[in-house]
């Protein structure tokens, strides 16, 4: 394990992952940075590696070879709590725990003893579209609003970097739109680095300004929206 | 009607377990309808349950006249047997064996001990063997209820945990409902056998009992005793299970290990 020399603006790097599972190789050799503010798209097919890539970025699953820099430090030397706590993620289905929207924001800071503040709470609900919604029960919520409460949580742990796996996936049209808006309106007013997972490539144009495109677990074509997009 | 047939004791016993296994039979049939496909899995544990108990029975037999250190020797490989037999419900899970056993030897173990100490169970071998291998058994079964409860619950509910640990929970606090929800349903058996006592059903100590010649009041008493004593033994025993086995799907990063196709 070892440190990175600090690079500035480079918040995360992976660096050569390689992941298999029962000899089936989900991840191969890939590697790549992310700068602080970018938005960065990992698209492909599906049956790709885009969410197993995703998983060994916040350390849910163990890279078979390689590792991952957070802000020059390997994360092997972070403790996964805390490491998951920078990287918020985002997952496709919002798996809200039961109770109100508050307890549901209030799950992260409380891992560490903390609470917080009923004014942050609110404001974090109207960055999400979903003002005045802390008393509701998560069980009478749509599907794209539990998908905004699923985001504000994530946003209460004050996240280095979110990782989104296909969040708008399971979600109509209008909702898919809102959500879409949500993602631009918190990457524009945080100044939030983000790396989304999509399969959706006019999603990825719409929102990121660097795609890395997946293909059996490899990197077939890495650079801006641009050029790897509509090459 | 096999009285009538059957004169010797031991070919009317045999008798006996010749009808009262086609009657188990006759449920597998039927649940074979149903599309639920028990036969092999019944017909094995048939078998074994009559040879096991026979052997067991006439191993007993000498045993029983042997010295008071013998108890000790067949609870321990009673608890072992029922560790390896209670530890397969948890399939995928790392060491569910030897949790199993720790939980058993712990809870049902603790229990014994404590009953022989203070004189509610007697220390003489007739009574002290039969009387722990209920509690053993018993607890076995909590365990085992708890333990499948468990393991489905944490399959069922990956997303939800993951969903937990990516916020940054602590292993053992995003598998907390569910070690929990196990806990409480292992223990229903436990608690509907001392609810319905003497309503709905008279087990079979007090029914030995009066066979035996004990007062009717007494018996029913020690009836109660012995049910108390299960429910403490197999509370405890899952309780020991639930807080061991929660660690045991997780990886030293905190990964979840148990997952649907992992």
């Amino acid at each position: 394990m070892s440190t990175l020399p600090t690079s500035g603006s480079i918040v995360l790097r992976a660096d050569r992952l390689f992941r298999s599972v029962n000899d089936k190789s989900l991840v191969e050799d890939v590697s790549f940075d992310v700068r602080a503010g970018d938005v960065l798209a990992i698209v492909g097919p599906s049956g790709s590696g885009k969410t197993s890539l995703l998983r060994l970025l916040n350390r849910l699953d163990e890279p078979t070879k390689g590792t991952v820099y957070v802000e020059g430090t390997d994360y092997r030397q972070i403790a996964p709590r805390e490491l998951r706590r920078k990287l918020g993620m985002v997952t496709q289905r919002p798996y809200l725990f039961p109770g109100t929207v508050a307890d549901n924001l209030q799950f992260g800071p409380s891992q560490r003893g903390e609470t917080l503040p009923q004014n942050a709470v609110e404001a974090l609900l109207a960055d999400v579209g979903l003002a005045g919604a802390t008393a509701r029960n998560v069980a009478n919520l749509s599907g794209g609003e539990a998908q905004r409460v699923s985001f504000a949580r994530t946003l209460a742990n004050s996240p280095l970097v979110l990782l989104l796996d296909e969040p708008t996936s399971a979600l109509d049209d209008a909702a898919k739109l809102g959500i879409e808006g949500v993602i631009q309106r918190i990457v524009r007013d945080h100044g939030l680095t983000c790396v989304m997972v999509t399969h959706d490539i006019a999603q990825a144009s719409r929102l990121a300004d660097r795609a890395l495109v997946l293909e059996h677990g490899r990197i077939v074509r890495e650079g801006s929206v641009k050029e790897v997009l509509h090459a | 009607m096999l009285k009538l047939i059957f004169h010797g004791e031991l070919q009317l016993g045999l008798a006996q377990a010749a009808v009262a296994a086609l009657a188990a039979l006759g449920m597998v049939l039927l649940a074979r309808r149903r599309g639920i496909h028990l036969e092999s899995e019944t017909l094995v544990a048939l078998v074994r349950g009559l040879v096991q108990i026979v052997a067991v029975g006439s191993i007993l037999l000498l045993l029983l006249r042997g010295p008071v250190w013998t108890s000790g020797f067949l609870l321990v490989a009673m608890i072992v047997a029922a560790g390896a037999t209670s530890g397969r419900r948890a399939k995928g899970v790392p060491g569910a064996f030897q949790v199993s056993t720790w939980a058993i030897a712990c809870g049902a173990g603790s229990v014994i001990a404590l009953m022989t100490w203070l004189g509610v169970i007697d220390t003489a071998i007739t009574s002290l063997v039969p009387v722990g291998s209920m509690l053993i058994a018993n607890a076995m079964n909590t365990n085992s209820l708890a333990l499948n409860r468990f393991r489905a619950d944490v399959l069922a509910h990956a997303g939800e945990i993951e969903a937990a640990l990516a916020l940054g929970a602590e292993a053992g606090h995003s598998v907390s409902p569910y070690t929990q929800a196990s806990l409480e349903a292992s223990l229903i058996p436990a608690i509907d056998s001392l609810r319905s006592l003497g309503i709905v059903w008279i087990p079979g100590l007090m029914a030995g009992m009066l066979l035996s010649g004990a007062r009717p009041v007494y018996a029913a008493v020690y009836q109660f005793v012995l049910l108390a004593m299960v429910f403490a033994a197999s509370g405890l025993t899952s309780m020991i299970s639930t807080l061991m086995i929660r660690g045991r799907v997780f990886s030293p990063a905190e990964q979840l290990m148990l997952q649907p196709g992992k």
